[in-house]
């Protein structure tokens, strides 16, 4: 009998795939027991969703893109009940989506977009807790740790310290009752990994943490997950209840005596407690602020007690490594980085959705090869890596590896794997401004130069986009940018400066056209453009009426015109156009 | 959906009844209030204090340290604008100045008849359909000015139809 398999995540769910999902419901009631009818998560092609995959019996599989729910129909009459495939609606096969997983190595996403996330027996028949079965039973907590030191794993969710070593520490420091913390907050506003692996594969993840607990000694933990998943935190419950049923958790796990249990924890909206002094303070009840350190979260984590804190893509690798041994993570990669990365593939880029590739490819096979290039094939300009704390590297680098290292000596950050394409339309200082108001509103307040460093960064930059900004602006932000480095407690103070300094220094000729010339080369800011009236217009006079300066003339129903001396660039007329008539140039 | 409220009313109820000294559990115990009412009201805070001890003032600490809490209720419709990085380049500035063109409302502004609120959000997880807006739970995609002003008008219409059927 032939499966139906329909992508759920949250991309699915946004391009109406529950809606897709209704109609092969309802498909099923009339053709009852023609196929099976499962749901699964983010394969990575969130560019193609809804997509919904059609495999037979003997295992072999076509996938449909941008399936709608009046497809379907079509879908089952000749497909599933005729067995011919519609080959215009199809994603893969022949010459089809050339290349997206050819440079990709998945085991982080070793599930995603297979299993069905909701059930814990087909992440078993997948090998799934085979990795925390051989650590418990027969390993010792050092023999473990040894083998993540081995596999040269580092943290994913930004910081890239040694996951082994950090296990090491904690299993050292001194207390009779330890935590393990998974940071599921994931808050830089371009990212999507860590939401995908718990969507899909859920179970990884809780399998990682049962490792690190047996490792380290830990009895209980938490996955502190921001509130805006709710469809991640579902899935997790499930999937923590199921493993309680099958002995995964609870106590004498697998009939030793290590007993652990994982509790939720949802975050109510704050990017600084992604920070993990920040988030302890959070899981605590308090204001989700950032301490000093040290002590580490290692010596004095939540409740004062020795706490192991990692991302979600870092334990999602650890059953993996434990399964086919350090060694074979740490073939992947280069001198200083191994294994694989996930990205969150964003901006003007063909193919946006998952990736994971190994450590050591170039950005640009990341984005040329695996993602298909530019949309429309425009220039490519730069790719923003690491989110608020990260930077900008321009085109003429990309050729850098994937490699903690490289990226850092670019100014930019590997960070937690948000990368943002962006092409000859885009405005390197209105991206600055963009992650300067995101992390200036989300400071906490404690430093103060954090506070109010990075509004008055803020305010030069919105000088600078209006056409107000001098040259003395640039030293400004120059001198700024160094005392909030140093001078701010946590990364989010240390790391805000990082996309105006790199755009600056990389896109030096973009600022000053916006000071000098009073141009915006990208046709961005729009107090720098000039608003024209093409001939779409309708002579509807809706703009002429909105312009809150009459600069806007013509006869009705009859092409308008923009007086220019009047025109005050308040861009109230390209919105109000129903005809997209209105021109920024 | 008076009965409903009762329900989810319950349920706050039972949280906070639940409550045994616990440390941490402030947050949720608003989660749960919020999900109850839609938003944090002063009784609801002076309640929780009685209850756990905390003193009011610092719970209103909290609650305005968080962007998830409200401390008034939301619109009919809550149109949630995504300002992830994706949608920022794709243009989000357009969709946002339109929506306050059109329905005269900012952020966290909620319209004076109460059908509409507005909400920034970051990256919905759709940054392929960038700019992108959520309605309640209605995802609309690759939107420009023009179009996005159809879709408000449509939902204009949908107010004014059900201010009449509650009226007639
Ligand atoms: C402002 C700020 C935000 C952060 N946000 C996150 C986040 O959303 N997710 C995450 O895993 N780590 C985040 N981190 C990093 C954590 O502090 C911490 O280093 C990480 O969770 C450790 O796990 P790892 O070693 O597995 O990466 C953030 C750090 C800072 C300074
Ligand atoms: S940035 Fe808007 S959906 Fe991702």
């Amino acid at each position: 009998m032939k499966t139906v398999k329909i992508g759920l995540g949250t991309c699915g769910i946004s391009a109406g795939g529950e809606k897709v999902y209704k109609a092969f419901q309802e498909e099923l009631n009339q053709h009852a027991g023609a196929f099976n009818l499962k749901e699964t998560g983010c394969i990575g092609m969130c560019y193609r969703e809804v997509l919904v995959e059609v495999s037979n019996g003997d295992g072999s599989a076509h996938m449909y893109g941008e399936v709608t729910p009046d497809r379907v129909g079509r879908i089952v009459e000749e497909d599933i009940v005729g067995d011919a495939t519609i080959d215009e609606w199809l994603v893969s096969g022949e010459g089809r989506e050339v290349g997206f997983f050819d440079k990709q190595q998945r085991i982080v996403l070793r599930n995603c977009g297979i299993i069905d996330p909701g059930s814990i027996d087909e992440y078993v028949e997948k090998g799934g807790y085979q990795g925390a079965r051989r650590a418990l039973t027969q390993m010792t907590p050092e023999q473990v740790i040894d083998e993540v030191i081995k596999s040269g794993l580092r943290g994913r969710g930004g910081g890239g310290f040694p996951t082994g070593t950090k296990w090491k520490f904690t299993r050292g420091a001194p207390g009779d009752k330890k935590y393990i913390i998974c940071n599921a907050d994931e808050g830089d506003p371009g990212a999507f990994m860590d939401r995908s692996i718990l969507e899909g594969d859920p179970s990884a993840v809780l399998e990682g943490m049962i490792i690190a607990a047996y490792a380290i000694g830990a009895v209980e933990a938490y996955v502190y997950c921001r509130a805006e998943y709710p469809k991640a935190i579902a899935r997790l419950r499930q999937a923590i209840a199921q493993a309680k049923k099958n002995g995964f958790l609870g106590d004498n796990i697998f009939g030793t005596d290590f007993s652990f249990n994982i509790k939720i924890k949802e975050g109510a909206g704050a990017f600084v407690c992604g920070e993990e002094t920040a988030l302890i303070a959070s899981i605590e009840g308090k204001r989700g602020m950032p301490r000093f350190r040290p002590p580490f979260p290692a010596q004095s984590g939540l409740w004062a007690s020795p706490t192991n804190i990692n991302n979600v893509e870092t334990y999602a690798n650890v059953p993996w490594i434990i399964l086919n041994g350090g060694d074979r993570f740490a073939a992947y990669g280069t001198e200083d980085s191994k294994g694989t990365k996930v990205f969150a593939m964003a901006g003007k880029v063909a193919r946006t959705g998952l990736v994971e590739v190994p450590m050591g490819v170039t950005i640009n096979e990341i984005i040329f090869d695996v993602c298909g290039g530019i949309i429309d094939n425009k220039q490519f300009k730069a790719v923003q890596m690491g989110g608020p704390s990260g930077g900008c590297i321009p085109a003429a680098m990309c050729d850098i590896q994937i490699d903690y290292q490289q990226i850092n000596k670019t100014g930019a950050i590997m960070g937690s794997g948000g990368l943002v394409v962006m092409d000859e339309n885009t405005c390197m200082v209105d991206v600055a401004k963009f992650f300067l108001t995101f992390t200036q509103a989300e400071s906490c307040g404690k430093c103060t130069f954090c506070r109010i460093g990075t509004k008055r960064m803020l305010e030069i930059l919105e000088r600078i986009t209006a056409g107000e900004g001098t040259m003395e602006d640039l030293d400004n932000l120059n001198e700024l940018s160094e005392q909030i480095k140093a001078a701010s407690l946590c990364g989010l103070g240390q790391g805000a400066p990082n996309p105006v300094l790199t755009t600056m220094k990389h896109f030096r000729e973009e600022y000053e056209a916006h000071i000098k010339d009073k141009k915006c080369p990208a046709h961005v800011c729009s107090a720098l453009l000039t608003y024209t009236i093409n001939e779409k217009c309708t002579g509807c006079t809706v703009c002429a009426t909105a312009c809150p300066t009459d600069a806007i003339f013509g006869a009705r129903k009859a092409v308008h015109m923009v007086d220019q001396n009047k025109c005050i660039k308040c861009g109230k007329c390209f919105t109000v156009c129903r005809f997209d008539a209105v021109v920024k140039d | 959906m008076a009965e409903q409220t009762a329900e989810k009313f319950k349920t706050f109820n039972v949280d906070l009844w639940k409550y045994d000294g616990q440390a941490g559990a402030l947050i949720p115990l608003l989660q749960s209030a919020q999900d109850t009412y839609g938003y944090i009201s002063e009784k609801a805070i002076d309640y929780i204090s009685h209850i756990t001890g905390i003193p009011s003032a610092d719970i209103y600490g909290v609650v305005t340290f968080y962007a998830q809490f409200r401390t008034k209720p939301l619109g009919k419709y809550v149109i949630k604008v995504c300002n992830g990085t994706a949608c920022h380049v794709n243009g989000a500035k357009n969709i946002t100045d339109t929506i306050n063109d059109e329905l005269n409302i900012d952020y966290e502004e909620t319209s004076d008849d109460g059908s509409f609120s507005l909400l920034s959000v970051a990256c919905i997880g759709c940054c392929s359909l960038a700019p992108v807006i959520l309605i309640n739970d209605e995802t609309y995609g690759r939107l420009t000015p023009a179009k996005l002003r159809k879709v408000l008008r449509s939902y204009k219409q949908r107010v004014k139809k059900e201010a009449q059927t509650e009226a007639g």
